[in-house]
């Protein structure tokens, strides 16, 4: 499903150039839930970025579902950003002045797809939310914000869930909460890669891959995530 | 995402921040209400204008003594017309339909205990029609009675309001400087303008008003009356070859007399008008432009404000027309929202002003579409350049945004 070969990003600064990523290759298949781990400056925000198509590489070779993303255009990414890829931040970023329905069905008002907001109404039921549907953001807690993130994620049916830090925002027991819904929808097939730099967080997940340098310098399989 | 989508997402920005996008449509409002209003007063004071004026008659040609003048100073020689050039003019030029010389002077009337001071004016049997004065009550004096230079007058409508209080005058005599005069005729309003009353005056006949008011031998203009307009230029050249031929003046010296017609005057009285009403919308257009910039720097302070839902909707399939649209709709909206009232705020003025000024506003449909356009277009060209930072932003770089 992703395939990604010696992926490199170089930003420029001040005259230098700094290789945020270093030529990466990987895999990763439908179902699988990798967490993405690794020190502040790492790469992996910048892998994420490049995973989730808001950023193109510098040399190197990424392919969504059979898609070349390095040669699309500002508005097909937009489409593939759109189509096939859901986002979770640590800071849930949902639209303050809508309510959890209205920040739900926006990526299906975007795709122009009909019957949005029956659409919608289901990905909330599937975060257990359905009932906070006509709330707005300052008027939800943090678990059930982040969960209105993740129902506005799943409700394109995207091939992969990027989720930054998802539980960085949240205490332990919310997180846990999350983390139990995002092992759920793994177990309902959806593609999960999460980056983190909390053990506590990697252990659910079922690969590990270790960043350093714009490296990866680990990549396992973990046993416990597959319970 | 369809446009309707976006117009209800601008339309919820634009309603949670009631207040400021009031006053960013503030400078709209103004600046179409001061389009609207001050092309209507324009347009109202030119078209009065030219109403009053055209009812004096197009097809007049006024003869005025000259002033001769040398080098810089001018002699005020004021005497050089007479009746007998007047009657010259009558007989020896074919394509005019009537001359009625003029002398004026204001003067005290008295009627019983009431006094007014007025313009007498000593006329031609043929001035009510070239002047297009109708007679309300009674006629107008005829040439013999010229001829025998009566006591007889006709008074306008204002006169006969300050002094008979619309009681028939017609019988009465009346004191024109101490002397006796009977009252023939009145005749019917025309309007006053707002620095001349053409109704304030009583007309006489002008052999009268030489021998035996003004006392004088020459008169002060003579009209002429063309048969059609188009005749105009070759009736005022006619004029000047006789006049110096009868005043004996030789070959390169200038005229002793002027001679101007009305539409001239009708002409460059409209022109000015026109001026006038340009100005008015120029100035006011510039407060278009100023409410313009307004939404421009509000817009921008938006986007700086919004820089992480910007982020947002990018990361979840946003295209860049659809964040530029998102934004010019909204700026497109206030102008419409500033227009719209901006409208209604314009008549209103208009309206007001001709109810307490006593003026005449036209508010023209043109006037309503050219100031709504205009502020529609200053939305779109004012909100593009915001919009575009907008749709140009990055959306890692917006994510990130405190």
């Amino acid at each position: 499903m992703i395939e990604v070969e010696k992926l490199s990003k170089i930003y420029q600064m001040g005259g230098q150039q700094v290789p945020a990523l270093d030529g990466v290759t990987f895999k990763i298949e439908k179902g699988e839930f990798v967490a993405i781990m690794g020190p502040s400056g790492s790469g992996k925000s910048t892998l994420m970025n490049l995973i989730g198509c808001l950023d193109i590489p510098s040399s190197g070779s990424y392919r969504l579902e059979n898609l070349d993303i390095q040669d699309l255009n500002p508005n097909q990414l937009a489409e593939v950003r759109n189509r096939r890829i859901g986002f979770v931040f640590q800071s849930f970023n949902l639209l303050p002045r809508a309510t959890a329905l209205e920040n739900t069905e926006l990526p299906l008002l975007y795709g122009r797809v009909p019957k949005a907001t029956e659409i919608a109404l289901q990905a909330l039921e599937r975060v257990g939310l359905a009932h906070r549907a006509k709330h707005k953001p300052t008027e939800l807690s943090g678990g059930e914000r982040q969960r209105v993130a993740i129902a506005r994620a799943l409700v394109n049916n995207p091939a992969i869930i990027l989720a930054d830090e998802p539980t960085g925002n949240l205490d332990s027991a919310t997180g846990k909460e999350i983390l139990d819904l995002f092992q759920e929808l793994n177990r309902e097939a959806v593609t999960l890669i999460l980056v983190t730099h909390e053990q506590e967080v990697s252990r659910r997940a079922k690969r590990i891959m270790q960043m350093k340098d714009g490296k990866i310098i680990a990549d396992t399989s973990n046993g416990a995530g597959l319970c | 995402m369809l446009i309707w989508d976006l117009f209800k997402m601008a339309l919820r920005s634009l309603v949670t921040h009631k207040l400021r996008t009031f006053l960013t449509a503030l400078g709209i409002i103004i600046g179409v209400a001061s389009v609207i209003s001050m092309i209507s007063i324009g347009e109202g004071a030119r078209r009065q204008t030219l109403n009053t004026i055209s009812k004096f008659g197009t097809n007049i040609i006024t003869i005025k003594p000259g002033q001769k003048k040398s080098r810089h100073v001018t002699s005020g020689r004021v005497d050089t017309l007479t009746l007998d050039d007047a009657n010259f003019i009558e007989e020896n030029i074919p394509l005019i339909t009537g001359v009625a010389a003029q002398v004026y002077r204001s003067a005290q009337l008295k009627f019983e205990n009431k006094n007014t001071n007025t313009t007498v004016r000593g006329t031609g049997a043929s001035y009510a029609r070239l002047a297009n004065f109708e007679m309300d009550r009674g006629r107008y004096f005829n040439n013999e009675e010229i001829r025998s230079a009566k006591r007889i007058c006709v008074v306008g409508s204002t006169v006969l309001k300050n002094l008979f209080e619309d009681r028939n005058p017609l019988g009465k005599t009346i004191k024109v400087d101490g002397k006796n005069f009977l009252v023939i005729g009145t005749t019917v309003p025309k309007g006053a303008l707002s620095w001349y009353d053409p109704d304030d005056q009583i007309f006489i006949p002008v052999t009268t008003a030489q021998k035996r008011v003004f006392g004088m031998k020459h008169v002060q203009s003579i009209d002429v009356q063309a048969g059609q307009i188009d005749d105009l230029e070759i009736i005022k050249e006619d004029i000047s070859r006789i006049l110096r031929q009868k005043h004996n003046i030789a070959e390169g010296k200038e005229d002793d007399f002027y001679v101007q017609n009305s539409s001239q005057w009708l002409n460059s009285w409209g022109d000015a008008a026109k001026t006038f009403t340009y100005l008015l919308g120029g100035i006011a257009a510039i407060s278009l432009m100023v409410g313009g910039i307004g939404i421009m720097n509000i817009m921008l302070v938006s986007v700086t404000e919004r820089t992480r839902e910007i982020g947002i909707r990018k990361a979840i399939g946003a295209k860049k027309k659809e964040i530029l649209q998102q934004f010019l709709i909204e700026s497109v909206l206030i102008s419409f929202l500033g227009g719209g009232i901006g409208i209604l705020l314009g008549i209103g003025t208009s309206r007001i002003v001709s109810d307490l000024g006593d003026w005449e506003t036209i508010v023209s449909t043109q006037s309503i579409i050219l100031a709504f356009g205009f502020s529609v277009a200053i939305g779109v060209f004012f909100g593009f350049y915001p919009a575009n930072k907008a749709a140009n932003l990055n959306p890692i770089d917006a994510l990130r945004y405190e």
